[in-house]
């Protein structure tokens, strides 16, 4: 079991979800598969299905009509599996806070469904490339 | 005894299971290479795999459970009796052993049918979709495969694999000729297309349709499909060599590492293309070439 959970930490797959962000973030995002960031190196790769994903990357604070949409994916995860919330909003709601249409931030909104979800905070508006990798890293250290 | 070594651990599931995952490391890592990244360290396919079969899987409400299950191990136990067929022939392995081209391109097939099983048990609109694109692809790529198979073997007067390399050794390798020439770029479309790799990844489309086909595939189930689709990319140009080459083992790891380049070269120069573009293109174009190299080679050019 132990070079599985080894295995784990060598290869992440990330579904990115954007839960009304500004769409910034989900523009950053893509820095890290660029030649200069290349996180391929450490096995890290986008894929198109939760089903298939070890991290959800959710940008964005999240409002009432992202929120039942955001509780699916994260069902539809197989587990175990881990949140990055990504960006100043997708932490804290940001800007957003008190806005009519939130509902809160990431962890609040998934910490209703599962109290037990690991959750990476990166923050940044947007977080630089070196702060990703290393939440990432963080991340897995805590698994 | 000695059939099930061969087919548990020499040419077949150990052995093919190892060098198609350096495989899948190498074709990530020359596609990074090319787009001027690092790309993934060596152990990376295994990493997957171990990885996969650690995760949950999650069998879909509507699937019909345990045929979910079962349907990758199919694909995984046909791949792995293609490719042990396809090495005891080439590393002359055994006395007296004939394997039949036609099965080994038939077996090649059945994952790609347990795929189909899968997504479209799963009731997944979007694996629905991928489903029947890759209906069409594999109706549309095994037609001129076939020709060219066929032709190959009219050529040799047998189908046995042992005779097909025998003759070549004797009247010079297939692709010294323009015919070969022809069929061997036919051939090497089908193999991309049969592996399922771009510009033919429409079934799994990831950015259009969240990996269409395997969307509902998670843990253990895709990383035997994984496992079967690296056993199969060692597994086919194994298949492209017998054809074309009919070489044995020494000069068959240089072609081997050729026929991987050019499939990654291809892979990383084109788009994707739609399906009525990939059925145009292997019924056209592709079934063109392949009827034209097999007038080419009944009149000996």
């Amino acid at each position: 079991m132990d070079v599985l959970k080894k295995a784990f930490k060598k290869s992440i797959w990330v579904f990115h979800l954007s839960t009304a962000g500004c769409n910034n973030c989900d523009i950053e995002v893509l820095e890290l598969l660029t030649p200069r960031y290349d996180v391929e190196r450490f096995g890290i790769k986008l894929v198109g299905s939760p089903r298939h994903a070890d991290a959800l990357l959710v940008c964005g604070a999240v409002n009432a009509h992202a929120k039942p949409r955001l509780l699916e994916v994260y069902r539809q995860t197989p587990k175990p599996c881990l949140v990055v919330a990504f960006g100043s909003c997708g932490c804290s709601s940001g800007i957003f806070r008190d806005s009519y249409s939130i509902v809160g931030p990431v962890d609040k909104v998934l910490r209703e469904e599962d109290p037990d979800v690991k959750i990476v905070y990166i923050p940044g508006c947007p977080p630089k490339p070196e702060a990703m990798i290393e939440g990432i890293v963080m991340g897995l250290g805590a698994i | 005894m000695k059939l099930l070594f061969y087919y548990l651990i020499f040419p077949g599931f150990i052995f093919a299971s190892v060098i198609g995952l350096l495989t899948v490391w190498l074709d990530r890592k020359v596609s990074a290479r090319i787009q001027w990244r690092q790309g993934p360290p060596w152990f990376q396919g295994f990493a997957d795999i171990g990885k996969l079969l650690y995760k949950e899987v999650i069998v879909p409400e509507e699937a019909f459970g345990s045929g979910f299950i079962a349907a990758p191990l199919f694909g995984l136990a046909s791949v792995t009796l293609a490719v042990t067929i396809l090495c005891v022939s080439l590393f002359n392995m055994s006395e007296g052993f004939i394997g039949d081209i036609i099965v080994v391109w038939y077996l090649f097939a059945i994952p790609a049918i347990a795929l189909i099983y899968m997504g479209s048990t799963s009731g997944n609109p979007l694996s629905s979709v991928g489903v029947s694109r890759e209906i069409k692809l594999l109706l549309a790529y095994d037609l001129p495969m076939i020709i060219v198979i066929v032709m190959i073997a009219s050529k040799a007067d047998s189908f046995s694999i042992r005779a097909i390399m025998d003759w070549q050794r004797i009247n010079g390798s297939n692709i010294s000729n323009w015919y070969g020439i022809i069929a061997f770029v036919v051939a090497i479309s089908c193999t991309q297309a049969k592996l399922g790799r771009v510009p033919f990844d429409l079934a799994e489309a990831e950015t259009e349709l969240g990996s269409g086909i395997l969307l509902e595939l998670s843990g253990g189930v895709l990383a035997v499909y994984e496992l079967s689709k690296a056993i199969m990319l060692f597994g086919l140009p194994i298949f492209l060599i017998i054809l074309f080459w009919g070489k044995g083992i020494i000069g068959g790891v240089l072609l081997y590492l050729l026929i991987i380049v050019l499939l990654i070269l291809i892979k990383n120069t084109n788009p994707r293309v739609r399906i009525d573009q990939a059925m145009k293109y292997f019924w056209g174009w592709m079934s063109g070439a392949a009827i034209l190299a097999g007038l080419l080679a009944h009149f000996g050019v």
